[in-house]
């Protein structure tokens, strides 16, 4: 009853055996290489978040009630003044609250200084950004899908065709501040608008007959023109996300959509973009998360270094939402850290913008995500 | 041609030398078949022969192919020519419905499954669609199953049941011609035998051609069968005639399974 017990447990018998050989520990020399890589990655990831949590939320939460910093997100920029005493006790206060404090404290000064931008909140900048994307949404996803739909259910496959997608594609390659260039010379300088009173530097203005002129001088630095330059940035993601969702929808939906006598236009709005809609939103809001990040194109085209007032409360009241140059995060990060002497004053204020302005980035990330979720639940096939 | 035609006086499609090609790949070569008004026929033959090309030619849905053409021939539908210039394959579509091989509702409601048809016509009267609908999910035997849940998601049906709501939506835009393109194809045999029984029951209104692989389903459903290899119509003639007496020696080493 052992004998064939014992035969299979002699080595050298067993033909199931393990070959020793050099292979296995390369194998596991690769494995273990691709999985540091992995976990380098990971740590960078871990670490810049760690470090933008650890030095930005104290500027915006606090550990004392009410937690919540509510005038770093509903006060706009402002210099900040500080006062040091000769006890060396500092004061930090608004312009306007300067004087008040070196009244009280007379002869007891020994030194003021004044930071730029660095006082007040930071809402001028999240107000501004949330116009730039709410405008570059619009326009990018109008132009982007118009034109998805163009090319996957509409053009006749060929070389101009092959050359449009061409095209598309070497835009993404395009950098970022040659966007800016491109905005500033066609939207901020020559796009058509509406006016009574052509510019001098009108490119062109044609009489509408009941005293208004189109004319050919550009939107100014505003919003308009920050937000279309901005989509432009996004549109090559935008247009070849959705070619893809488009492509995905099973052809027999298109098949039988026409079957029962649907027009091809019908076919489309009925039976193809509500499924292939989840997925253009989903890319298209990670892209969007993007240009809401971009510095350059909106640098020569909407945003300003500074500005005391809100969009709409110039002169040109609720229209000033379109028409006004802004603040804008990404911008506002880059004057603090870059454009004005470094100190802890200016390093706060820099990272509690980069903080909030990372939230904002993630909540419309896990947007995307929760969107993509319940549409997907809703339409699968 | 030397093909035996079976010829009716009473054909509601009629198709004469008829060419197709995909390209330079030349799918159909000079068909000439007759299909007779309310009767079943049933296109069968092995994979490529062309069957379900010369099907999607009834409803023009090879338009939808870049490369398709018509190299010669006609088809006319109650003796109007479908390939006409003036003829609009939106219209044609209407009275020619079709059933496609995977079952394809969309994923809606059952209602709207049904009434999608209606939709895209335009109809927008309530009570018409309403009642358009449970005629045609009647007709296709569905409506006692689903009358308690037709706002639910029509991808909640069995497969089979999934085939009959696809059928009762090309019946709700009341078409002369009813097309099925191996129906069965992804079903079991109770959800087939389905099927076939009510293929049997539409006859009487509608004027059937359904393409299968299925020999037996052939027997069972189809009044004439054509028997198509290598884009040519080798043989048409009524099913029971084709099955025990083959006038081609190709259509009987097919049914014999000694080809294909």
């Amino acid at each position: 009853m052992q004998t064939p017990a014992q035969d299979t447990a002699t080595p050298g018998t067993n033909p199931f055996a393990k070959q020793k050989s050099h292979r296995e520990t390369k194998e596991s020399l690769i494995k273990w290489t691709l999985r540091s890589a992995t976990y380098v990655i990971l740590i960078i990831t871990a670490s810049i978040f760690t470090h933008i949590f650890i030095r930005g939320a104290p500027v915006v939460f606090s550990l004392t009630p009410p937690f919540i910093n509510t005038s770093f997100l509903t006060k706009l920029p402002e210099t900040l003044h500080v006062l040091e005493d000769k006890q060396g006790k500092k004061y930090e206060t608004t312009p306007t609250g300067v004087d008040v404090i070196k009244k009280q404290l007379g002869d007891n000064l020994r030194n003021e200084k004044t930071i730029s931008y660095s006082g007040g909140g930071i809402l001028g900048p999240i107000v501004g950004t949330i116009l730039l994307v709410g405008v570059c949404v619009v326009v990018a996803l109008g132009l982007g899908i118009a034109s998805a739909i163009y090319l996957s259910e509409y053009a006749k496959q060929g070389k101009f065709i092959e050359m449009a997608r061409l095209a598309i594609l070497n835009l993404s390659g395009v950098p970022s501040v040659v966007f800016g260039l491109f905005g500033l010379g066609m939207f901020v300088l020559s796009a058509p608008k509406i006016t009574s009173h052509p510019l001098d530097r009108s490119l062109l203005a044609i009489p509408l007959g009941f005293g208004e002129y189109i004319s050919f001088e550009g939107w100014d630095t505003s919003v308009l023109a920050g937000g279309f330059t901005l989509a432009f940035v996004i549109l090559p993601v935008v247009i070849t996300a959705s070619e893809e969702c488009l492509k995905a929808v099973p052809q027999g939906f298109r098949e039988t959509s026409l079957a029962l006598g649907a027009t091809k236009w019908q076919t489309i709005w009925k039976c193809v973009l509500p499924f292939a809609m989840p997925g253009i939103l989903t890319s298209s809001i990670l892209g969007i998360a993007r240009a809401a990040g971009e510095t350059a194109p909106i640098m020569f085209t909407a945003a300003l270094a500074f500005k005391d007032k809100l969009p709409w409360q110039g002169d040109t009241g609720i229209m000033g939402i379109f028409t006004q140059s802004v603040q804008a995060l990404p911008y506002h990060i880059y004057t603090l850290s870059a454009r004005i002497p470094q100190n802890e004053y200016s390093e706060r204020a820099q990272y509690g913008s980069v903080f909030v302005f990372l939230v904002l980035v993630m909540s419309l990330a896990g947007a995307s995500v929760i969107l993509r979720r319940k549409l997907r639940a809703k339409y699968k096939w | 041609m030397n093909a035996p035609a079976l010829s009716s006086p009473d054909a509601f499609l009629k198709v004469r030398n008829f060419d197709f090609a995909y390209g330079d790949n030349h799918v159909l070569h000079n068909i000439n078949l007759d299909i007779p008004r309310n009767e079943v026929t049933a296109f069968i033959g092995p994979s490529g022969c062309g069957k379900s090309t010369l099907l999607r030619c009834f409803n023009r849905i090879n338009d939808l192919v870049d490369v398709a053409r018509i190299k010669n021939g006609t088809i006319t539908l109650d003796g109007v020519d479908i390939n006409h210039r003036d003829i609009d394959p939106i219209a044609l579509r209407r009275s020619v419905g079709m059933v496609f091989q995977k079952y394809n509702p969309f994923p809606r409601s059952i209602f709207e499954n049904a009434a999608y048809g209606l939709d895209v016509a335009g109809i927008k009267n309530k009570k018409v669609v309403a009642e358009t609908v449970e005629h045609s999910l009647r007709a296709a035997t569905l409506w006692e199953e689903v009358k308690d849940r037709l706002h639910e998601s029509a991808l909640g049906l069995s497969g089979g049941q999934q085939q009959r709501l696809c059928i009762a939506r090309a019946l709700a835009v009341k078409p002369q011609v009813v097309l099925m393109d191996e129906p069965c194809s992804a079903l079991d045999p109770i959800a087939t035998a389905k099927i076939e029984e009510l293929v049997l029951q539409l006859r009487e209104k509608y004027t059937i051609v359904i393409v299968t692989h299925n020999m037996e389903q052939a027997r069972r459903v189809a009044d004439t069968t054509a028997f198509f290899l290598l884009g040519k119509l080798i043989e048409h003639a009524p099913t029971s005639e084709i099955f025990h007496n083959p006038a081609k020696p190709e259509t009987e080493r097919y049914i014999s399974g000694q080809m294909g």
